[in-house]
């Protein structure tokens, strides 16, 4: 039974995504769209990313510092840990899941409400493909600023950690600076941005699918909220450890 | 001229609708009517392939739509304009670029032409002034004009309305009644209105089909209606007490002037 609805969910999202990656009727429209949507997806997120990436670098500079740091290890470590931690996984996929709360219950929300005042039946009679015409803007436009998002974050948690050090005092900024130096590979920065926009589609492709398929009123509309942030949660789970794998 | 053709419709084992045929002519308003649940707003979904009837096909001007590539109904939804009953205005578009939409998105005009003829329907509808107004800040009886000024934006053939008085009170109601057959007449539409309101069905019912649990009941005029015998459409429309009296002394005078 639930393989048999997992699957049928999964050939409906197919067909969706089928008719969401045809040629737009008019490029005109589709980039003032892609514009819109990369400003109220992406640009409108930058403020919590900024704060959360900011606190995160900074809890977890201080907790290796205080709770990890040993007499044998070197004073490069808290900054050294900081730093993998937030190219790794934090700006990537766990920035991402934090997104997929909001980006994806206001894409589902936002698309779900159009069905239930038949805002998508008007565009389809007009003529226009309304998978197109809303979905695709959103993905791209999620797939385009996200890798910004990511590096964001990566600078806001470092920010973050300098700021225990001159603020808060519990790290030298000498032993932060020779940690966030140490041993740099440029391919963890690539693999963070990769991990992101596959994260960026899930997340606004599967947001769309359950805000598309609503059919109802408004409790509808919560409950297909709710499982758009539920399904985008499971799935960046389950293909960050693919990705992981594939890309170390 | 739409023709509709022994339209069959099924959801799972209920069947919806029956084998309904009629013939909607252009520059008539041509009513369905029909109690909750019989089928009109399903009929007009058929119509306008929002629904793929189960058996049956829909002539547009003698075009059949159920062999239409998906590109050529692409083609001909450009030529539909259609009144939602929740007016299905686009909520983060102001009032004016509501109606700019279909013209932005088909027109090859430049953006002063489709402007101008997008503040010419909101004018024609009445509502000039309101352009840079957002749909949740205007009334359902202007959020009914404006989706009506933006289905006539790119001068529609087939003009269909599900029932575009619901929710509205009996003057504004027989305003978009008026609205609709003036622009009828002026573009030379094709009009169905899916509606259950009698002051409709008496002020602009050229052409009225009757639908009962799916099965084509009655067609004719709106002065047929008044001398009809059919017990299904007379306990349908003249329900209230206020119909029943207007029909009675229709009757009498009908007699008295030895009509009937």
């Amino acid at each position: 039974m639930i393989i048999h609805k997992f699957l049928t969910h999964f050939g409906r999202y197919l067909q969706l995504m089928g008719r969401t990656f045809s040629r737009p009727e008019r490029m005109r429209m589709f980039f003032k769209q892609y514009v819109k949507e990369m400003a109220q997806l992406g640009v409108d997120s930058i403020g919590i990313v900024l704060l959360i990436s900011f606190f995160i670098g900074a809890v977890i500079c201080i907790q290796i510092k205080l709770n990890i740091q040993s007499a044998w290890m070197p004073l490069w470590v808290s900054g050294y840990v900081t730093r993998e931690i937030m190219l790794l996984e934090f700006s990537s996929s766990i920035m991402c899941l934090i997104l997929s709360g909001k980006v994806g219950s206001n894409i589902a929300s936002e698309i779900g409400t159009m069905r239930t005042t038949q805002q998508i039946d008007a565009l389809e009679i007009m003529g226009v493909n309304p998978a197109s015409y809303l979905i695709l803007p959103k993905v791209l436009g999620l797939i385009t600023i996200m890798p910004l998002l990511v590096i964001f974050s990566t600078v806001s948690g470092i920010i973050g950690a300098y700021a225990t050090a001159y603020i808060g005092h519990i790290i030298t900024a000498t032993d932060l600076t020779s940690g966030m130096q140490h041993d740099f590979t440029a391919w963890f920065f690539w693999m963070g941005v990769i991990k992101s926009l596959f994260f960026a589609f899930i997340i606004s492709s599967v947001s769309s699918y359950y805000g598309y398929s609503v059919e109802g009123g408004s409790v509808e509309v919560g409950k297909a909220s709710t499982n758009a942030v539920v399904s985008c949660s499971m799935l960046i789970l389950f293909s960050d450890l693919f990705l992981t794998q594939l890309l170390s | 001229m739409i023709e509709i053709k022994d339209i069959h419709k099924s959801f799972e084992d209920k069947e919806v609708l029956k084998g309904i045929s009629s013939t909607f002519e252009n520059g008539k308003t041509s009513l369905i009517i029909g109690q909750s649940g019989s089928g009109k707003t399903v009929l007009m979904k058929c119509i306008v392939g929002l629904f793929e009837p189960t058996e049956g096909d829909v002539l547009y001007d003698g075009r059949s739509f159920m062999s239409m590539t998906k590109r050529e109904r692409a083609l001909l939804r450009r030529e539909m304009g259609m009144i939602f009953q929740s007016a299905a205005l686009f909520d983060s578009m102001s009032v004016l670029e509501n109606v700019m939409f279909p013209l932005d998105m088909f027109s090859s005009d430049s953006y002063k032409e489709r402007r101008r003829r997008a503040e010419f329907c909101l004018d024609r509808v009445n509502l000039n002034g309101a352009g840079d107004k957002f749909p949740g800040e205007i009334s359902g009886g202007m959020q009914k004009r404006v989706a009506i000024a933006r289905a006539i934006a790119l001068k529609p053939r087939y003009l269909f309305c599900d029932e575009p008085n619901s929710g509205l009170d009996p003057k504004t109601s027989l305003v978009i009644d008026d609205l609709i057959h003036e622009l009828t007449v002026e573009y030379n539409t094709t009009t169905i209105i899916n509606t259950h309101d009698m002051n409709s069905v008496m002020g602009i019912g050229e052409h009225i089909l009757y639908i009962y649990e799916g099965n084509p009941e009655w067609t004719g005029t709106k002065e047929e209606v008044v001398s009809s015998n059919n017990e299904r459409l007379n306990n349908f429309i003249f329900a209230s007490d206020l119909f029943r009296k207007v029909k009675e002394a229709e009757l009498e005078r009908e007699k008295a002037e030895g009509i009937i």
